[in-house]
Formats: C-alpha cells, sequence, structure tokens
C-alpha cells in the first residue's frame, strides 16, 4: 500500500471514497507478490497495480462493485486454475488471489 | 480510518509496522495494527486471537515475510475459522557504499531505485559531500569500522555492503567489521590482481577462510560492461541474484519457474 499512499490522501482531502485491493497470495509464475496493491475511487480513478497489466481492469471492476455495495469485500482469485466465473486469464500463467474491500477503516 | 492514518504515519517515517485482516471468515475486513513496542490498533473480533496475531506478525516482520495464515475463531493453531492476511511493512534494506568514487553515485541511483536506503560514507571529506551524492540518504565522512560500529541496527541479511574504495587502507577495516555483522551482500571492487592482494591482507588482518568466502570479489555480475552505470547493474544484479539463489543467467537458456514461490 505504501505506493498509494499518496493518491489515498489526495482523493480523501476531495471527499472520495475509496476501495483497495491487496494481493493476499499467489501461485507459480506471477509478477507481483504478496502485498501489491491498486485502489480505485467512487469516479473510477485508479492507482497503482496488482499484476503485470492482465488483471487490472476486473479489479476495477470488483472494486467498483464493491463500493456501489453490488459485491460484499472479499476474496477474488484470477488465473488458469480458476473456474468462478469471474476468471481471467494470466498471460503469465500463475494464479493471484486479491482482497477487495473499502478503504473504512 | 485511526488504523489507516496510523498505518499512513508509520510508513512515512519509515517505522516498522504490520496490518493484519481477516479475508476469509467472520468478523471478514476486521484489522489488527501492530507495532514493535506499542499496543496493537483495532481488533479482529477475539482478544485471544489479537494475541496470537500480533505474536505471529512480530515475528513475519523481524522477517520481512507477508503472508496469509489461519486461525480458529479464538486463535487456536490447527484450526481454518478464519484466514488472516499478515502484511509486514519492514522499513528498506540498506546499503552502504564505502568510498566516495566515480561508481558510487552511479550504484547510489540504481540502489535507490531498487528501493535501497543508501549511505556513502568515506573518510575524506573532500570527496563524501551531499553535493557530490545528492541522491544518497546520508552522506558520513569516516572510517568504515568506526561509522560501522556506530550503526544503531546491527545489519542484517536484507542489507548490502559495497567497498568500491579499493584501497587497502580502507578496503580492510570496511572488509573486517561488515564480516563481523550478519549483512547478506558484502562486495569489494578491484581486479582480479587487487583482489588477491586483498585476501592476503584480510588473512593477515584475521579473517577465516569461512568470512573470505562471504566477499563478492572482483565486485558484480560478469556483464562484460564498463561504465560507472553498467557497473551498478552488475553490482545490483548480483545482489538480487545472492538474495534469491539465482545465478544470473539469460532466462533464454533456462527452463524453470522463472519466480521462487517464496517471491
Amino acid at each position: 500500500m505504501k505506493d498509494v499512499i499518496i493518491d489515498i490522501e489526495r482523493w480523501r482531502v476531495s471527499g472520495r471514497r475509496i476501495a483497495v485491493a491487496r494481493v493476499v497470495a499467489t501461485e507459480g509464475s506471477s509478477p507481483r507478490g504478496a502485498g501489491a496493491a491498486m485502489v480505485v475511487n467512487d469516479v473510477g480513478e485508479v492507482a497503482g497495480s496488482v499484476s503485470g497489466g492482465c488483471v487490472e481492469g476486473a479489479v476495477v471492476a470488483a472494486a467498483t462493485e464493491v463500493l456501489d455495495g453490488t459485491r460484499a469485500p472479499g476474496v477474488i482469485t484470477f488465473g488458469y486454475s480458476d473456474d468462478d466465473a469471474f476468471a481471467v486469464g494470466l498471460t503469465c500463467g500463475g494464479t493471484i488471489h486479491l482482497f477487495v474491500e473499502e478503504l473504512a477503516w | 480510518m485511526v488504523i489507516y492514518e496510523r498505518l499512513r504515519d508509520a510508513l512515512a517515517a519509515q517505522r516498522p509496522v504490520v496490518l493484519a485482516t481477516i479475508i476469509e471468515g467472520i468478523p471478514i475486513g476486521a484489522k489488527l495494527l501492530i507495532e514493535p513496542g506499542a499496543a496493537p490498533l483495532g481488533s479482529l473480533g477475539d482478544a485471544n486471537l489479537d494475541r496470537v496475531v500480533a505474536r505471529d506478525a512480530l515475528g513475519e516482520l523481524a522477517a520481512g515475510i507477508t503472508s496469509t495464515r489461519h486461525y480458529g475463531q479464538r486463535g487456536e493453531a490447527r484450526e481454518r475459522d478464519v484466514t488472516v492476511f499478515i502484511e509486514s511493512f519492514a522499513p528498506p534494506p540498506r546499503m552502504i557504499i564505502f568510498g566516495a568514487v566515480d561508481f558510487t553515485a552511479a550504484l547510489a541511483r540504481v540502489a535507490k531505485l531498487l528501493g535501497y536506503h543508501v549511505t556513502v560514507c568515506d573518510a575524506r571529506p573532500v570527496f563524501a559531500t551531499t553535493a557530490r551524492f545528492p541522491m544518497a540518504d546520508v552522506v558520513v565522512n569516516d572510517w568504515p569500522d568506526r561509522f560501522l560500529a556506530s550503526v544503531a541496527d546491527p545489519l542484517s541479511p536484507r542489507d548490502a555492503v559495497c567497498v568500491l574504495t579499493h584501497d587497502t587502507k580502507f578496503d580492510v577495516p570496511a572488509i573486517m567489521s561488515s564480516l563481523s555483522t550478519d549483512v547478506g551482500y558484502l562486495g569489494a571492487m578491484g581486479s582480479r590482481t587487487t583482489h588477491e592482494k586483498r585476501l592476503q591482507r584480510l588473512r593477515e588482518a584475521g579473517a577465516s577462510l569461512d568470512q573470505l568466502a562471504r566477499v563478492r570479489s572482483p565486485i558484480g555480475l560478469d556483464l562484460g560492461g564498463r561504465t560507472p552505470e553498467e557497473t551498478a547493474v552488475s553490482i545490483c544484479a548480483e545482489i538480487i541474484g545472492l538474495r534469491t539463489g539465482r545465478a544470473g543467467a539469460p532466462l533464454t537458456t533456462g527452463d524453470g519457474p522463472i519466480h521462487n514461490q517464496d517471491g
């Protein structure tokens, strides 16, 4: 989260609600390790990254749903081994697990 | 937002801190912020779970590890009621560069790119100035052994020492005092001839064969570069390879996994 604090602070000043997606675990080959973070605000601005660019779009969608209240905070998984309908393949062939929640703590 | 704000302040001050979050189980999203020497902030919903996670978090912080762990609702081991993401924010690793020479500025720049807290140390005040090394976090005018003795937190396996002086009167005390720490990388610049002579001097100063095996010299990976910038990349590449246990060969000629599982 260290890399996105500056963006969070800017958004907080302007009264934005913010969702945070953090990589909590990875399997196989994946470019960003546990702790990599992305933040999305309620007007769709984005900062940070959680992969080599493969899943960022899907993470923004999930984060926006968390802010809308249409998705509960929780773990989402991306990768070939995933059979969830939300699955997006990673070019690197690995699997990443992210925890997505609103920054309200 | 008290937990976030304390995390933000700890990160800004480069204080070590750990954020624990329940990511599976109840109460999902609950947080505990742990700082060494301070009372934890927040709760995971059970006092005993808080105590067990705080203990584990401090262990992970010391090792610089971020991971997920399973516990029972009251912190029991070998149960899986809750999954806790334990995210360690260790202060940046340190690189100490001995010798304010041509190569120092380039090495300090590349080390900053890799996230190191960089100190340049040289006994000669004319050369070791912040004007020459604005990219360094700290510039020190001191003898290497006296400087290392004054470092409050002993060097750890995450840290690196690069001895660029190639002058035995500085090299030998710099290497001998580094060898008495747990520093993860200890490299010394110089040609193979310089290296042989330096080994002799280090043996005379009392270094054992095991200790001499820790000294990476001539410094860096064999990339054939020559400029200070190319040399800096070669040194930093060696540091990364030593940490991950990789030899530094092209991936094209290999066939194993690209990343280690522990990152």
